[in-house]
């Protein structure tokens, strides 16, 4: 189990339950906002991923 | 709502009367059992939901061989990260307790069980501050 892809987006998926449980009471509003963090984190993860591709120079 | 703060209302402390009902009890709760202070409280659901994900994703962090850190003033990133780990609550005792969590530096996924084992703790933190407010009626 070393994919990293599958390692942050299953951290994705806690975070994103986590928060949406947290922050919203209706289920209807905790879906909208847990798929929303979720789709946020792993595209920002895969943004920042191909951003620092040549990091070290 | 106002089923929620009826319900709040009938609430009992261990004491078994209203007058002793203390929202530092629901937060010793909610700390030792991700989302025991809900369940108490009467949000179940979110209860649930926090006692089904948070000691998933510690024991994911185990199991990717992070480490839970010991508590060492002399390196304040050690010690902030033993502090964050703190916060998963009896999982966290029993994992020390059983000699679980030394951590491979060597493997791949230690720093992913490190971000889990954290994060786990922090959010857990959130989920107490949570249940605390619903306590007094905050929220």
């Amino acid at each position: 189990m070393t994919s990293h892809f599958l390692l942050m987006v299953l951290f994705a998926g806690f975070v994103s339950v986590v928060f949406a449980a947290l922050m919203r009471d209706q289920p209807r509003e905790q879906v909208r906002l847990g798929a929303t963090l979720f789709a946020g984190f792993v595209l920002a993860g895969v943004v920042l991923g191909w951003l620092m591709y040549p990091i070290p120079l | 709502m106002a089923g929620r703060s009826s319900q709040r209302a009938k609430l009992s402390g261990p004491g078994g009367d209203s007058a002793g009902f203390r929202p530092a009890w629901v937060c010793v709760a909610a700390w030792a059992v991700p989302g025991a202070g809900h369940l108490w409280l009467g949000r179940t659901r979110q209860g649930v939901v926090f006692l089904l994900t948070l000691p998933v994703m510690f024991a994911v962090g185990l199991f990717l061989e992070g480490r839970i850190f010991p508590f060492d003033m002399s390196e304040p990133l050690v010690a902030l990260a033993s502090v964050a780990d703190f916060g998963n609550g009896l999982a966290y005792l029993a994992a020390r307790a059983a000699g679980w969590g030394g951590g491979r530096v060597v493997a791949a996924t230690y720093e992913y069980g490190n971000a889990f084992l954290i994060v786990a703790g922090l959010l857990n933190a959130l989920v107490v501050i949570d249940a605390y407010d619903i306590a007094l009626g905050r929220k």
